[in-house]
């Protein structure tokens, strides 16, 4: 996967989740953490999964984690995708609890392996969106 | 309570393959035709219908439309969504049906005209819908990576490796070679699978299933009827639902799913427990997915589904013979229709008499579908006779 500007597409924005694209506009990665319980959850929802709560806030995440699996894709879903296969997809295990889905991008990102230590990165989308990503840390 | 309250009278597939000149509605009439002329009913007898859903013919409500295509008025009609694991969840619906005289005959069929129905990109857009709008599908993952992911993270854990996924494709295609209604192809060699062509790691095109034209269909009622019936009907003696997550981000496990807890019910229900089943027919998507489901249904013990299939137990003629009809691999894979050929399947075997094909010990067999990323489980056991 290349490191500058793509054509990849723009994100749908769930409409429940303008604060996360928000964020991401600014580099930052928030996740709704429950009034009730205190947990960190995503897919963002308007009712906590684990107390049913709807009291919550958009709270910062540390944007670290760890590799909880991966795979290397060589045939994509789409044009824009097919100019970049192979690419890696992987879920990622944040601090906060939540896993994400997302690519690994950056320096050594072909031998990425489970249990790699990442850190978020934000890659530009369209002309005015984000999608956080994530990278080795340090790389 | 189900056990012993409903029958599986008729079953059937459609062609199946490339069928170039049948639309996905003709591929479902073809095959419910076939499962009433085997149940001894016609048409005019079914007074319940239940269908699956269709990518490459999108209607609306599919359930009504094959209703109108065949010219029936049921009392009971639905379309259900549960991707693979729709076939089962549809006969529980069913046999819920006629076990308490909602309906009388329910017929139930799946299926479309996926490999000519539409153009193989169109295919791989379609089905990359199954992830997450929102959430995954920024990131580029086609169906498979899915179940790579899963594939990956139980290699991580529980030491299965990639030649023992290959070996559940060598098997399903060897057993496909005895059946006369699949696709004519060559026989695998483990190293057939590892050399082909990488889609997403470890996920090689051997390891994913095929993409065809194919509907299936089966005819439930109940159990006063099998006396009048032409052939032995399969008695549906347990049955159970889990249904954990849809996306696979969600997931809370990969190495533990809603299967485990489907089989229980059903073994519950049944009084049976794994031991007892003389052969079974796994949700065979991609090669891991069988290994998982043999785990977590008993098959195996937890993290040698892999040694199973590599020893070889699960040919025709093994210990435990899987996927006899050539499964989602080898067989057919046409959407929903996936898992219903191996229900069909079952109701032969079941029956005896499939030659080459025949398993020796055919009292009990365990059936199992899955939707979504091992998202939405459903277990079936069938018998030869009541329970």
């Amino acid at each position: 996967m290349s490191d500058g500007p793509t054509d990849l597409p723009a994100p749908r924005e769930a409409p429940d989740a303008g604060p996360y694209w928000q964020a991401a506009r600014e580099d930052r990665l928030v996740m709704q953490n429950c009034y009730g319980c205190g947990t960190y959850r995503f897919f963002p929802s308007l009712l906590c999964p684990e107390c049913g709560s709807e009291e919550q806030v958009w709270g910062p995440c540390s944007g670290r984690g760890t590799i909880y699996s991966l795979t290397t894709v060589h045939r994509a879903p789409s044009p824009a995708f097919r100019k970049i296969v192979p690419y890696t997809v992987a879920l990622i295990e944040l601090e906060e609890g939540p896993r994400m889905m997302t690519n690994i991008v950056g320096e050594g990102r072909n031998e990425a392996a489970i249990g790699d230590a990442v850190e978020v990165c934000f890659e530009a989308r369209g002309t005015d969106a984000k999608v956080p990503q994530f990278k080795l840390a340090g790389a | 309570m189900l056990r012993n309250k409903a029958i599986i009278a008729g079953a059937a597939d459609s062609d199946v393959g490339k069928v170039p000149e049948m639309s996905g509605l003709a591929l479902n009439a073809q095959a419910a035709q076939r499962a009433l002329a085997d149940a001894g009913l016609a048409l005019s007898d079914v007074d319940g219908l239940i269908t699956a859903y269709s990518m490459t013919e999108p209607y609306f409500m599919l359930g009504s439309v094959l209703a109108e295509y065949l010219g029936i008025t049921p009392s009971l009609c639905a379309s259900l969504t549960v991707g693979g694991a729709t076939p089962g969840i549809a006969l529980h619906q069913a046999a819920m049906a006629v076990a308490t005289g909602e309906a009388e005959v329910v017929l139930v069929t799946a299926g479309e005209n996926r490999a000519t129905g539409q153009s193989r990109d169109d295919a791989v857009k379609a089905l990359s819908h199954v992830g997450h709008p929102y959430f995954e599908m920024p990131y580029g993952p086609i169906v498979p990576s899915f179940y790579a992911l899963i594939a990956q993270r139980y290699m991580h854990e529980n030491g299965t490796t990639r030649e023992q996924m290959a070996h559940v494709a060598v098997a399903a295609r060897a057993h496909a070679r005895m059946n006369p209604a699949a696709p004519a192809a060559e026989a695998l060699s483990v190293d057939d699978v590892l050399a082909s062509k990488p889609i997403s790691s470890p996920l090689n095109m051997l390891d994913c299933c095929l993409i065809s034209d194919a509907a299936s269909a089966f005819v439930v009622t109940k159990p006063e009827r099998a006396p009048d019936l032409p052939h032995r009907p399969a008695w549906l003696l347990g049955i159970g639902q889990c249904h954990t997550h849809e996306h696979v981000t969600m997931a809370k496990d990969l190495t533990a799913f809603g299967s485990a807890h489907s089989g229980a019910k059903a073994y519950a229900m049944a009084g049976l427990g794994p031991a007892d089943v003389d052969f079974a027919e796994l949700y065979d998507c991609f090669t891991i997915v069988p290994i998982i489901e043999a785990e977590e249904l008993g098959l195996a013990p937890k993290g040698e589904g892999g040694q199973l299939f590599e020893s070889g137990e699960t040919r025709i003629g093994g210990r435990c013979p899987i996927n006899t009809h050539g499964g989602l691999l080898s067989y057919a894979q046409a959407g929903a229709s996936g898992g219903m050929h191996g229900i069909v399947e079952a109701v032969r075997q079941l029956r005896g008499g499939e030659g080459v094909r025949q398993v020796a010990k055919h009292d009990i067999a365990l059936v199992h579908n899955e939707g979504g990323v091992l998202s939405s489980h459903c277990t079936m056991i069938l018998g030869r006779d009541a329970q």
